[in-house]
């Protein structure tokens, strides 16, 4: 034998199947991904600077199709703050998929490039990216309008964005422009003024701190790669909180703000609305100034931005896809142009799978600014509160948390914000009765006193549910800087403090609760310790929007799950109707000749995969009236004959015929066979009879049909009966399992070992049982190794060796009359004498009286008389007709089985 | 037209699901598991009763998903939600696999299968019967489990409205179709285990290996589905989309997911039966 499995055809096919999917699966894994485009890295030095004479350094990357016929539309791509060409590799790659010549760089300062940081100043940033153009008119695979003018669009997020905007601003050849998460005032965002009146903002230290200390190297270690007036500028402004002239001139010359009127290309903006670096209202103010230069804007919000992150993944389909139509339209010619309508998200819920937040999207046919296009106003209630400055801001609230990543869950569900008691006042409104869609800037109006006249308030608007959490939408806080404040409430002025817009469903039940602090961790707030008075005249008002929600992909997928289930349902029918007309030709079909035999079985051969042969040929026949023995000794292939006989297990050839029906597994007329196959099977858990009555009942025939009582006096269990079955013997299972068998009294008896495990008085009553059963026309088989059991019990015999039939007929027949006597006599030499001289064949001697004679022919009468005659005494005289002898001679000394063949 | 069985003999008729239901009514395992569903929700009960409950001021509050513990006790449908939550990872999956992958097997090994079959019951019929019946099992389980968490949720902590951190609170009646909606969505997503296990049970004659391997698997999909740096391949495993019926908890619902997973798990179903079938129907009874 060998150690290792044979190799079969089926082993074979698996093996093969297996070995395929592995090739394949790592073919799939080593080969290259196919880019759609070819990238090339590049420095390209270009001359800026007010007088065009400083060179600098870009370190750029330009990305061309792959499939590219003649000159394509280039797209100049810029990363934010901080950021190099790396930061937007994969938006140049998918842009220059879509079939544009992609220039990406290292802004000035940063990474590779030289040069300083001037704040996408129109002198150095700007230019820079006007050179790049005048290099992209060179090239010979971007298409150009003119001499010199590419046809180009701008790309850009945040500090990317602004000089998109700024460079659309100062040069005609820019053909269209998306800028996103950008400014619009420099200074007013990071010294916003939430109050209306002239006064100069709250300086928003920390993210201004985190703007300048991510530039690192220069020389200057005050300063890092920050140009000399820039850097004094932060200094100054960072020191005091508030700007001077000079400072307020750069962030100025740094803000699309100025350049807004001078704008013609077709500009696409898309702001976040948890950004509490630059708000929608940034946004707001660009679309508005470039709007009245009668250039075409279209805006879009998003559940993101410099706190938020990219946002959702629906959210950053929807910026894709209209950043991709605006660029196709106006630099490519494709698609119609995009209307200005406005899309914008609402936070939905969880997504249970990236355990982030999931948006939904809404349209409107037109944008409405920050003031929405409705608005409600709930009442405030809550007395005048003295509120403390701390000293140097600290303890400080907490509203956000700036540059520490995108948790958009940790903004728009509210764990973050916090107020410092004492330093607080709380105005709330009465719980919403029906939801409120607030989208934009809520607006509300303070009166407060302060003993030096000037005041320093943060506001906020915190969403609170019925179980008293609040919500701080996105971090938002309106910085408010009041000064001329009267000494006392009574005579102090109202102010309209305009809260940053937010993005928000309020509930219905929630209540809203306005809060006026005088800290906050990301402002710088005035050193000295002071005492204000703040209270808030009457309303809240809330600008609202309405919008209709943008179809989802969702739906697709349920109208992929119909068709599967009606697929599924559909496959479920055809496979029904198929095998029901099957099975319809197949039990009709009968063989006449074999219509009232109980079993005929003909050329039967059973080869298992692992090509070991169980049965080579078997063929016999059992009549009714009859029963038959299979004869065989341990592995001749008696069970899996039985096995094949019941539909178990398919033959490899040969036909099985029950009362002419050709027998398959589970053909019908097994139901008029009843059956015991290699040992009784029961459920443990039930008692004997339940045992019986489960197994009737799966049969689905009636109940009287089962012959119940009948059967169960078969088994002859007495009141073991009612004993769960895991507690019987051997026996006693035997004896429930030929009972089982007999139950509704079947045609066909077939027994496999049936007298296994029994006691001798049992053996010889379930003779009796069974051969009065074979009466009336039913007929019974028993497989056996036992011979005399078979010689004893049956009237025919089946002798099976090896897989083959030695021998079949009836047991008389097949024992026939053994030529051989036992004779004990009283003198064992003289009867030897005698017997050889009557001619027998052989005398030998069997113990010490005992004679075993080969008579040859010659009748035993006569061999006793002569024996008589001659003096000798007869004790016993036995024919042997045993069995043993007959089938000992019919399968051969070999005693070994075909198993072990 | 000589049909030629015994009288009263139809095969349609053989093993009525009735007769199959009663057949696994009687095991131990049956019972055991179904009367586990109904003290499952009594222990979390006593546990929240008995177990320490002025803590709450010094536990964080965390994300929206913690919030089902924070929330669990602040009625009954929070309560039978809560139950749902910490049985959806393992606890149900075993019972959905103890069902579809001990029925045929079990039979197999206690020698029952083959005089099934002899009767004969057709192969179809008896697989189908028993798939049919090992689901209603599992679905009844996750019923009770549910069901009692609804009721003595109910009766402890009140009918409130279903309540979690990020959505607003969802009224009671509108909480239930919610809650049955997370029923309907879990029993189909476990269609995966059941369908696996039903398979299991088929190729091997012992009950445990079925259930087992069965449960091993989907542990083994769910480890792999941690593991982010697979990438898209985790949207084909069988259990990526098994936490999507907590979409259902916002407002307005998240569906997508949803939808997703019940086409996975209908994909992966139709696959395990359908082999189940095939392989049972021609293969040698030698058990």
């Amino acid at each position: 034998m060998s150690a290792f499995p044979r190799v079969t055809r089926r082993r074979a096919v698996t093996a093969a199947v297996v070995l395929v999917l592995i090739i394949a699966a790592a073919i799939w894994a080593v080969l290259p991904e196919r880019a759609d485009w070819t990238a090339q890295d590049l420095r390209i030095t270009v001359r800026s600077g007010p007088g065009d004479d400083q060179p600098v350094d870009l370190d750029a990357r330009f990305l061309l199709p792959a499939g590219r016929s003649g000159r394509v539309p280039a797209v100049l791509l810029a990363h934010g703050f901080g950021g190099t060409k790396d930061s937007v590799r994969s938006d140049a790659e998918s842009l220059a998929a879509r079939g544009y010549a992609v220039l990406t760089w290292t802004a000035r300062g940063f990474g590779r490039s030289t040069g300083e940081i001037h704040l996408d100043s129109p002198d150095y940033e700007v230019k820079d990216a006007q050179r790049l153009l005048d290099w992209l008119a060179q090239r010979p695979e971007v298409r150009t309008d003119a001499a010199g003018d590419p046809r180009v669009g701008v790309v850009g997020g945040s500090y990317g964005g602004a000089l998109a905007l700024l460079l659309a601003g100062q040069d005609r050849r820019v053909d269209a422009i998306v800028p996103s998460i950008t400014w619009n005032d420099l200074s007013r965002s990071f010294l916003p003024q939430a109050a209306e009146t002239g006064t100069t903002g709250v300086f928003k230290k920390s993210w201004a701190g985190l703007f300048f200390g991510s530039s690192s190297g220069g020389d200057n270690p005050a300063c890092g790669r920050f140009a000399a007036d820039v850097c004094q500028a932060y200094l100054s402004m960072a020191t005091t909180g508030v700007p001077d002239q000079a400072t307020l001139d750069l962030l100025r010359k740094s803000s699309p703000a100025t350049v807004l009127d001078r704008i013609k290309a077709p500009t696409l903006l898309i702001q976040g609305a948890v950004d509490t670096l630059f708000p929608l209202s940034e946004a707001d103010a660009n679309a508005k100034g470039i709007a009245a230069a009668g250039t075409p804007v279209r805006v879009a919000w998003f559940t993101g931005g410099h706190d938020g992150g990219t946002g959702p993944g629906s959210d950053q389909d929807r910026v894709k896809y209209l950043t991709i139509q605006w660029l196709d339209h106006y630099l490519n010619g494709k698609g119609a142009a995009p209307g200005d309508d406005f899309t914008w998200s609402r936070v939905a819920g969880f997504s249970a799978l990236d355990r982030d937040l999931v948006t939904n999207g809404y349209s409107a046919t037109a944008y409405p600014g920050v003031t929405g296009t409705g608005s409600a106003r709930l009442d405030l209630s809550g007395a005048a509160q003295p509120i403390a400055n701390p000293p140097n801001g600290n303890p400080g609230a907490i509203s956000s948390l700036p540059g520490l990543g995108s948790r958009l869950t940790s903004l728009l569900s509210g764990n973050v914000a916090s107020d410092i008691p004492g330093q607080h006042a709380t105005f709330t409104t009465a719980p919403l009765a029906a939801a409120v869609d607030v989208a934009g800037s809520p607006t509300v109006r303070l009166r407060a006193a302060s003993p030096t006249g000037e005041a320093v308030l943060f506001v906020k608007l915190y969403d609170v549910d019925q179980g008293d959490a609040a919500t701080l939408s996105a971090g938002l806080v309106a910085p408010v800087r009041l000064t001329g404040l009267a000494k006392d409430l009574s005579q102090a002025q109202p102010v309209t403090v305009t809260l940053p817009a937010i993005v928000r469903q309020l509930a219905a039940g929630h209540t809203l609760r306005v809060v006026v602090a005088t800290s906050d961790q990301a402002f710088l707030s005035p050193a000295a310790p002071a005492t204000y008075t703040v209270a808030v005249d009457g309303q809240l008002t809330l600008p609202t929007l309405v919008g209709k929600p943008i179809a989802s992909p969702a739906a697709i997928w349920w109208y992929v799950l119909g068709a599967l289930i009606l697929v599924v349902l559909l496959g479920l029918a055809v496979l029904l109707l198929v095998r029901r007309a099957r099975r319809r030709r197949r039990v009709t079909t009968v063989t006449a000749e074999y219509a009232d035999t109980p079993l005929v079985v003909t050329g039967l051969r059973k080869a298992y995969q692992d090509g070991f042969v169980a049965v080579e040929e078997i063929g016999f026949t059992v009549e009714r009236g009859q029963v038959v023995g299979l004869l065989g000794p341990n592995g001749a292939g008696k069970t899996t004959t039985l096995r094949v006989l019941m539909g178990l297990t398919t033959p490899t050839a040969g036909e099985i015929h029950v009362f002419g029906h050709r027998l398959v597994p589970g053909a019908q007329i097994l139901s008029r066979v009843g059956a015991l196959v290699e040992g009784p099977g029961f459920l443990p858990h039930l008692t004997g009879r339940q045992n019986l009555r489960a197994y009737w009942q799966a049969t689905g025939r009636p109940w009287a049909d089962a012959r119940f009582d009948e059967a169960l006096e078969i088994a002859g269990l007495g009141a073991s009966v009612d004993r769960k079955t895991k507690n019987y013997s051997h026996g006693m299972r035997q004896r429930l399992a030929i009972a089982q068998a007999m139950l509704g009294l079947p045609e066909l008896l077939v027994l496999d070992e049936p007298t296994d495990g029994l006691d001798p008085p049992q053996i010889a009553e379930m003779r009796r049982v069974l051969q009065r059963y074979a009466t009336d026309g039913r007929a019974v088989l028993v497989s056996s190794h036992l011979l005399a059991e078979v010689e004893q019990t049956c009237t025919h015999a089946v002798v099976v060796n090896k897989g083959r039939i030695v021998a079949s007929g009836p047991v008389d027949e097949i024992v026939g009359d053994s030529p051989t006597v036992a004779i004990d006599v009283t003198d064992v030499s003289a009867a030897t004498d005698i017997l050889t001289g009557l001619g027998v064949r052989s005398v030998t001697p069997d113990g010490a009286t005992g004679l075993i004679v080969d008579m040859n022919g010659t009748p035993r009468a006569e061999v006793v008389a002569s024996l008589v005659r001659a003096g000798v005494g007869v004790d016993r005289v036995v024919p042997r007709r045993r069995l043993e002898d007959a089938f000992l001679a019919l399968v051969g000394d070999n005693s070994r089985g075909s198993g072990d063949r | 037209m000589t049909v030629g069985s015994a009288v009263g003999y139809r095969p349609s008729r053989t093993l009525p699901i009735r007769a199959e239901i009663r057949r696994q009514a009687s095991r131990r395992r049956t019972q055991l598991a179904l009367g586990f569903m109904v003290l499952l929700p009594l222990i979390i009960l006593l546990a929240f009763e008995f177990g320490g409950g002025g803590d709450d001021d010094d536990r964080n509050r965390g994300t929206a998903f913690s919030s089902l513990v924070d929330l669990a006790t602040s009625g009954g449908l929070n309560f039978a939600l809560f139950c749902l939550a910490v049985s959806a990872g393992f606890l149900l999956v075993v019972v959905f696999a103890l069902f579809a992958g001990d029925t045929v097997a079990s039979e197999a090994s206690w020698g029952s299968l083959r005089y099934l079959l002899a009767i004969p019951v057709p192969r179809a019929r008896l697989l189908a019967v028993k798939l049919v019946v090992a689901l209603a099992y599992s679905f009844v389980a996750l019923f009770l489990l549910a069901g009692t968490g609804l009721l003595v949720g109910t009766l402890r902590y009140g009918w409130h409205p279903l309540g979690s951190t990020i959505a607003a609170q969802i009224p009671p009646g509108q909480g239930v179709l919610r809650l049955l909606g997370i029923l309907a969505y879990l029993a189909v997503v476990l269609l995966v285990v059941a369908g696996l296990a039903f398979l299991l049970s088929v190729l091997t004659d012992a009950a445990l290996g079925a259930v087992g391997g069965a449960v091993l698997l989907w542990i083994l999909s769910s480890i792999l589905d941690q593991i982010t740096a697979l990438g898209s391949i985790r949207n084909a495993l069988p259990t990526h989309y098994s936490d999507a019926w907590m979409g259902l908890l916002s407002t307005p619902i998240q569906t997508e997911d949803l939808a997703k997973g019940a086409i996975s798990a209908i994909v992966y179903a139709v696959v395990f039966w359908g082999s189940a079938f095939f392989r049972f129907t021609r293969k040698d009874v030698t058990s």
